[in-house]
């Protein structure tokens, strides 16, 4: 025999094969699944209000002029409730926030509201998710960022950390 | 041992389970979630459909077979738009232009693809050369010893 070592070398792709497979099962890939809805307007909505006190959100209110934030959000996700402070920094900013309510009871977001703060104008209810599709959106809380003109520029996805804030601010009055 | 060293880890069970009990919505599902459309062609368009898309919630399942809210919600959106006149083919564009070709489990063939849909025919290939110089050395092998 030549070299008998050629002789392992099928084990050896066989085990690096098992040791892959090993890998994904025990760290199983969480692939986030970004929007492909940007730099394009936004999808045409006239939600009712969520809840008593706060206006609906038509999409046509979100061209005026003003860059501004759409988080997407529900009182019964309990990752929007650490976002709230953050939520609370943006609007004291002067950065404008709209909400969008998936899946939500009046009551519920009254009591969110109450409970972690209003930082929205506005509040539209999105019942059957069906904006939140038109959006490319996968889950709560989601926050996308728009222009003047009602073009959506960026999507941020899962909780806006504190860290995030100054840049978003920033990316916001670039947009002006 | 101690009565608290057995109800920790029983109270921290309990904790995981019911964090993501809490994490759901109150409403209850979209019409046309689990209700199927009264023409039967329409609801056949819409079930092909459901089947080949993927839902974004627990990944691995198509939105017909999730329970997911979200994934109720895009059954809804199909059957609505099935039975407001939409064909499937735009249905499934109108998807992709959200969340990109991963929602289909039908992709199309491109740069990203292409090795999946050649590697059967590369593997034939480079098979059937080894297999042909196999038999090529067993032929000359043989004449030799003749």
């Amino acid at each position: 025999m030549k070299n008998r070592w050629v002789l392992f070398v099928p084990l050896a792709i066989m085990g690096l094969l098992f040791g892959a497979f090993v890998y994904r099962l025990v760290t199983p890939a969480e692939t986030l699944i970004q929007s492909q809805w940007i730099d394009k307007p936004m999808p045409l909505f006239d939600l009712p209000p969520a809840t008593a006190g706060v206006p609906g959100l038509k999409s046509s209110q979100l061209a005026d002029g003003r860059p501004r934030l759409v988080n997407v959000f529900a009182s019964w996700c309990i990752p929007c409730r650490a976002e709230a402070p953050q939520l609370e920094a943006l609007k004291a900013a002067g950065v404008p926030i709209d909400g969008i309510a998936i899946r939500d009871r009046p009551e519920d977001v009254a009591m969110f509201l109450k409970e972690y703060g209003n930082p929205f104008d506005r509040i539209g209810s999105d019942m059957q998710s069906s904006v939140q599709i038109a959006l490319g959106s996968s889950g709560v809380p989601e926050t996308f960022l728009i222009d003047g003109k009602g073009i959506i520029r960026e999507q941020i996805q899962g909780v806006i950390l504190a860290d995030q804030v100054p840049g978003i601010v920033a990316r916001l009055e670039a947009m002006k | 041992m101690s009565l608290r060293l057995l109800l920790l880890p029983l109270l921290c069970l309990l904790g995981a389970f019911a964090l993501p009990l809490a994490a759901q919505d109150r409403l209850p599902p979209a019409p046309y979630a689990y209700q199927q459309l009264k023409d039967p062609a329409q609801e056949a368009r819409a079930k092909a459909l459901m089947e080949e898309l993927r839902c974004l919630v627990c990944q691995g399942q198509s939105i017909a077979d999730s329970d997911a809210p979200l994934a109720g919600d895009m059954r809804h959106e199909v059957r609505s738009k099935i039975a407001a006149g939409e064909s499937p083919a735009a249905i499934k564009a109108w998807l992709v232009a959200r969340y990109g070709n991963w929602v289909s489990y039908d992709p199309p063939f491109d740069t990203a693809t292409a090795l999946l849909w050649l590697g059967p025919l590369l593997f034939l290939v480079i098979g059937g050369w080894l297999a042909f110089g196999r038999f090529r050395r067993a032929e000359s092998d043989s004449e030799d010893a003749s």
